[in-house]
């Protein structure tokens, strides 16, 4: 409690708090396109904690984790909206999509946890297209969830009368309805970000830990490991899904398109790019691997015409590449990413200094 | 019956080609330990090479067999190249990094080659030369083409190629002794490093093969084609019990035989309820069911946990 009253850590958490007010009205200024851009970091933020539970804490390797995100706005979009004639209040839908994700996930790690490392990786990839093929199929014989067309006009969320998706007046202050639910994603990531903290340095945390440094070792000093695995698994599954219920509301249309294995790779490479297991490294990652394309999107086709007086060369290719290469020269410098924790860091400089 | 032949002859020459590609992750993962998450890009840019090399031979007259075969070793020579390349700018330097540290370059320089070739070769679908004979043969009811033919015998010779490599010679004597113990083998002399890189240039090199016998399969080719066929070919690998060579061979020729079957009896395995646009999924379940039975794959062998 002490460390809060901290005067420079409470000045710290001010200025943070600050920033986050007036970062939906700064970014409004360059377009409400960028309002979206940075509800999206926020949203990618969310699933890369989630994600990191799973990889980061328990060490499992996951590369379907798109899956419960897709299970998660599904379930939103069938029961919000006129495809079946629902209409349901978003408090009701995120948690059953948080429930029926964490199902999946125990019922996807309950037979193959068991399996070391790269099995257990590919196990989950294909769970993760199994998924999308199912999603993107079933509009035949019984129209579940209309095949590649996706669901459309998903209700924004709402309370009352008072809806996310248009603007309106709040102390004389307009307010767009993408900053709106940028409020509403800063909330909940932070409730995500002080569940992750707290579970960090808790007994299941330590557990998960122990796994993933050994899981034999662990096993012996009586961590049913079995237990302690699903139990990271369903967690981060339940985020996932949580985070796919806003991501339906905010966008009033899924499709099975947003939910394919590029996806789940790429909230992999935010948790491994920011540093594995940190927390604070993980919310870099997501903010910048989400940011970064977009900056692309917008920088690649001007500076081009500035440099070479004409765009030569196809801009969004070229902002994937750019992308790719970032990748790749990241890992090589910082191998441990971006932000790694402190021990990370530690124990890589000691496996360097023996090999050498 | 015939539905029965027929079907198992299309699996058998997609499995060949599983099999081919399934070898090049299965020997990367074998010496390294380490899923090469760009090689079915490398796959996609052989493909596109012999489109360019031999669609060009063609058009200035040349007769089909030497443009087909110049077309081959273009896209020979440029995976090698590729795969050289990948190890020495995505995975070397990294050697001692932790474990999801190369995936991530992986995935980098995987979405980087798809952009270059998104830039040299566009967005569309292109078509395949017509450089492989078009006989069509008969057999007890069912039909197979010249093609079909042609891509078992080639993948046949190949995978004999690559046993007598790793088996016959004093390279692949290093290459088996380094993916017992990298450590050991450096030891005795074997240049880990030369060893690694020709593991990524061989399995580059199967892999431009693959991607000749799918361009001449399915006549058609495009930038993304890789992603789906590595993720293929890798789920064979693993179903094989991956770094086993045999088991990546018999892996891929099963996925490929199980797919056509379950795309042929799905619709009347459940009263039409599912058709055939599931066949993808079966790859995936299959490998599950194998997994959750046999957790190190059909022939992988059972490693010990170490502590």
């Amino acid at each position: 409690m002490a460390k809060w009253l901290n005067p420079r850590s409470a000045l710290g958490l001010a200025l943070i708090a600050a920033v986050l007010v007036a970062l939906p009205f700064v970014a409004a200024l360059g377009g409400q396109a960028w309002v979206r851009i940075v509800n999206f970091a926020i949203l990618y933020v969310f699933l890369a904690l989630g994600l990191n539970i799973v990889v980061g804490f328990a060490g499992l390797l996951d590369l379907g984790y798109i899956a419960f995100y897709a299970v998660g706005a599904y379930v939103y979009a069938l029961l919000a909206s006129p495809h079946f004639g629902l209409h349901l209040p978003f408090w009701a839908i995120l948690p059953i999509g948080a429930v029926l994700a964490c199902g999946f996930g125990v019922a996807l790690g309950s037979p193959t946890l068991k399996l070391r490392g790269d099995y257990l990786a590919i196990v989950t990839l294909g769970f993760g297209e199994i998924i999308r093929i199912f999603l993107n199929n079933l509009n035949a014989p019984v129209n579940i969830t209309n095949g590649a067309q996706g669901v459309t006009l998903i209700d924004p969320i709402a309370v009352g009368g008072f809806k996310f998706s248009a603007a309106s007046q709040i102390f004389g202050l307009t307010v767009s309805g993408p900053q709106k639910y940028y409020f509403f994603l800063v909330a909940l990531a932070l409730l995500v970000i002080v569940i992750n903290l707290r579970l960090q340095h808790s007994r299941i945390g330590r557990a998960w830990q122990a796994i993933r440094e050994d899981e034999i070792a662990a096993k012996a000093i009586g961590i049913n490991t079995r237990n302690i695995k699903l139990l990271a698994f369903a967690m981060g599954a339940s985020f996932g899904g949580i985070a796919g219920g806003i991501f339906s509301a905010m966008q009033g249309f899924v499709s099975p398109e947003s939910f394919s294995l590029i996806e789940s790779v790429m909230v992999l490479a935010m948790v491994v790019l920011g540093g594995m297991g940190h927390i604070p490294g993980v919310i870099l990652g997501a903010v910048l691997l989400t940011v970064l394309p977009e900056v692309l999107r917008y920088g690649v086709g001007p500076i081009q015409q500035v440099v070479f007086g004409k765009v030569l060369v196809d801009p969004e290719s070229l902002r994937m590449l750019i992308f790719g290469l970032a990748l790749v020269l990241v890992m090589r410098w910082k191998p441990a990413g971006l932000w790694p924790s402190p021990e990370r860091r530690r124990e890589l400089a000691e496996t360097r200094a023996e090999k050498l | 019956m015939e539905i029965l032949l027929q079907q198992l002859i299309n699996g058998l020459v997609q499995g060949s080609i599983y099999a081919l590609v399934a070898l090049g992750y299965t020997m990367v993962y074998g010496i390294m330990g380490l899923i090469n998450f760009a090689h079915g890009e490398v796959v996609m840019i052989g493909t596109l090479v012999t489109i360019s090399v031999a669609g060009l031979l063609l058009k200035l007259g040349l007769p089909v067999a030497l443009a087909g075969g110049a077309g081959l070793l273009a896209a020979v020579a440029v995976c090698m190249a590729l795969g050289w390349g990948l190890e020495r700018i995505a995975y070397r330097p990294l050697r001692n990094a932790p474990r999801l540290t190369p995936l991530i370059t992986a995935i980098g320089m995987s979405i980087v080659l798809q952009n270059v070739a998104m830039l040299v070769w566009g967005r569309n679908y292109l078509t395949f030369p017509a450089i492989a004979p078009k006989a069509q043969f008969e057999f007890a009811g069912a039909s197979f083409t010249a093609v079909q033919v042609m891509i078992v015998l080639v993948s046949a010779l190949t995978m004999a190629g690559l046993l007598v490599l790793i088996y016959r010679t004093r390279l692949g004597m290093a290459m088996r002794a380094t993916s017992q113990n990298p450590q050991v083998a450096s030891l005795m002399g074997v240049n880990v490093n030369r060893v690694i890189a020709a593991a990524f240039v061989i399995g580059s090199a199967l892999g431009a093969v693959a991607g000749v016998m799918v361009g001449s399969y399915y006549e058609i080719a495009h930038y993304q084609m890789g992603f789906m066929l590595g993720l293929k070919a890798f789920t064979a690998a693993v179903l094989g019990g991956i770094g086993n060579l045999a088991g990546a061979m018999a892996g891929g020729v099963l996925l490929g035989i199980i797919e056509a079957l379950g795309a042929g009896y799905i619709g009347d395995l459940t009263g039409g309820f599912l058709g055939s646009h599931y066949q993808d999924i079966f790859a995936f379940i299959v490998l599950i069911g194998v997994l959750m039975f046999r957790p190190s794959g059909l022939f992988g062998e059972k490693t010990g946990d170490r502590a």
